[in-house]
């Protein structure tokens, strides 16, 4: 069952009042710390790899093929998920489910600790899901789980994101496979 | 919505849940009415399927025939308000908006409007869809002004004669006399002429009934969708029973509509010379699309 994360059941925006802001342009947000992308990129690869039951929650704007950029992703995304050893749970609908989600295969913003719980996830990327919908999960998932929570994201960033590393395109994506290989390959996973 | 943000990419599809790719395969979405509609109810993958509401509620029986009549339903959006109706809509699979109680005309006012400009080229169907309570009590003034502004969006009142989600007080259109559980005394002025009011407002296409036909249900809807594309505002007012609040006995539900179809929901449909010549024309070309 639930570990209850840092921030316990805050009824604030934690990372704001932390301090905490998205990253400048050109820029990531590693906990407190802003890094280069790179750096960045690297430590995600690196806690992806090593955590127990690491997942990637696509969301609409990736999942649907509604652009040639979308479906571009989609296959770089699937990659990445094999790259990184990682399951892969869609977020497809912002709605709440009725009767209840299935944790099993599936995400919502407005319970994720739900389907964080059931997996035991350790670590996770958010990518592809609206700014508004995603920063209300990562907020949840932030007070309500242990899960170190990466927004991979096309605009500014997440604060309530473990790591955020912003403005990611396809060949972002493209970029960030080739160094999760070679971490890949340094830890031997 | 539209079909583009709706069809999986390819690499996804695995990972959907199963209901949902039924829905994309097995679904309504982009195909011809003819082949989906009322009448093949049961052999595709519907819109709406399940619902938390009472067993035998006739509000959700129709609500499932709202979803399968819609003639576009990848560019349908539903606008709702509290009361019983919203349980069962905020579950089909068409975006559903969900406002403060009674403003459903007026959201859907500005989003019919905000459609046309964004979208100039394709057609967006919006439909606000409520109880009674949500749309001639509290809802009443945003009602009435959207169809005098001639907003061109399809109206649908659920009237079971009740507040039946906050457990049975009595509303403008319960019956004079009604005896419900929180309206002890009996209600002390009669129903409201909701169909006469819409005609005054300028409704273009207004339809009074108990739906115990659906395709003559499907018909309605559909006609109300068309007409409200490009004539003006359109309504429906249905009867939608409360099993629970008028203690209803489930298997007897079917029996009180019809009942009900004989007296105050006898079917009664009004159209405006255009909205004639509307049906006309497009019933001519394709008889199957419409009915
Ligand atoms: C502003 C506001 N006032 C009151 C309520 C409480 N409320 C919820 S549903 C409802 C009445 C529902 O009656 P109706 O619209 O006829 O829908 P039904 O449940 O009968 O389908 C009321 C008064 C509310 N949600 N919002
Ligand atoms: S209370 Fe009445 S209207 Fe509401 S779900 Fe039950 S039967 Fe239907
Ligand atoms: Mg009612």
């Amino acid at each position: 069952m639930a570990n209850l994360g840092p921030a316990h059941y805050a009824p604030y925006p934690v990372a704001t009042y932390d301090g905490l802001l998205t990253p400048p342009e050109g820029k990531a947000m590693l906990l407190t710390d802003m890094v280069d992308e790179e750096v960045a990129m690297r430590e995600v690869a690196r806690v992806m790899l090593t955590s127990e039951n690491a997942t990637i929650f696509p969301g609409p704007q990736v999942l649907y093929a509604w652009s040639e950029e979308a479906k571009k992703k989609a296959t770089l995304i699937k990659e990445m998920s094999e790259v990184l050893n990682a399951k892969m749970i869609p977020m497809y609908d912002y709605r709440p489910k009725y009767p209840k989600i299935d944790p099993e295969v599936e995400i919502n913003p407005n319970h994720p600790n739900l389907t964080i719980w059931h997996n035991e996830i350790k670590a996770c990327i958010f990518i592809g899901v609206h700014c508004h919908y995603a920063n209300v999960a990562l907020k949840i998932v932030r007070s309500e789980t242990d899960c170190y929570t990466v927004g991979m994201c096309a605009l500014s960033g997440h604060e309530d994101a473990m790591a955020t590393i912003r403005d990611q395109h396809a060949e972002d994506l493209a970029r960030f496979i080739e160094i999760a290989k070679e971490v890949k390959q340094e830890l031997g996973k | 919505m539209s079909l583009r943000y709706m069809t999986p990419a390819s690499k996804f599809k695995r990972y959907l849940p199963k209901d949902y790719v039924e829905l994309v395969d097995y679904g309504p979405f982009g195909r011809k009415y003819s082949e989906v509609g009322v009448k093949n109810m049961g052999a595709y993958k519907e819109l709406v399927e399940e619902h938390p509401m009472c067993s035998g509620c006739w509000m959700a029986y129709y609500i499932k025939i709202i979803f399968a009549a819609l003639p576009n339903p990848e560019d349908t959006v539903t606008i709702g308000t509290a009361g019983c109706g919203r349980l069962a809509i905020s579950q089909a699979a068409v975006p559903f908006i969900y406002g403060n109680y009674g403003d459903q005309n007026a959201m859907a006012s500005g989003i019919t409007r905000a459609f046309r400009l964004r979208f100039p080229d394709r057609q967006k169907d919006v439909i606000t869809i409520a109880g009674d309570g949500g749309m001639m009590d509290i809802g009443f003034s945003m009602t009435m002004h959207a169809w005098f502004r001639r907003e061109r969006f399809t109206t649908i009142m659920l009237d079971n004669e009740v507040y039946g989600n906050t457990g049975g007080q009595e509303s403008g259109m319960s019956v004079e006399g009604a005896v419900l559980k929180m309206s002890p005394k009996g209600k002390n002025f009669g129903k409201m002429p909701a169909m006469q009011l819409a005609i005054t407002a300028g409704c273009v296409y207004v339809v009074k009934m108990s739906p115990t036909n659906i395709n003559k249900a499907a018909k309605a809807i559909r006609r109300a969708i068309f007409a409200a594309r490009n004539l003006g505002p359109t309504f429906i007012h249905v009867y939608t029973s409360c099993n629970i609040e008028y203690s209803i006995p489930t298997p007897d539900v079917f029996k009180d509509a019809k009942e009900m179809e004989k007296g105050r929901f006898a079917f009664e449909e009004f159209m405006t010379p255009e909205a004639k010549e509307l049906f006309a024309q497009i019933e001519s070309k394709t008889k199957r699309e419409v009915s």
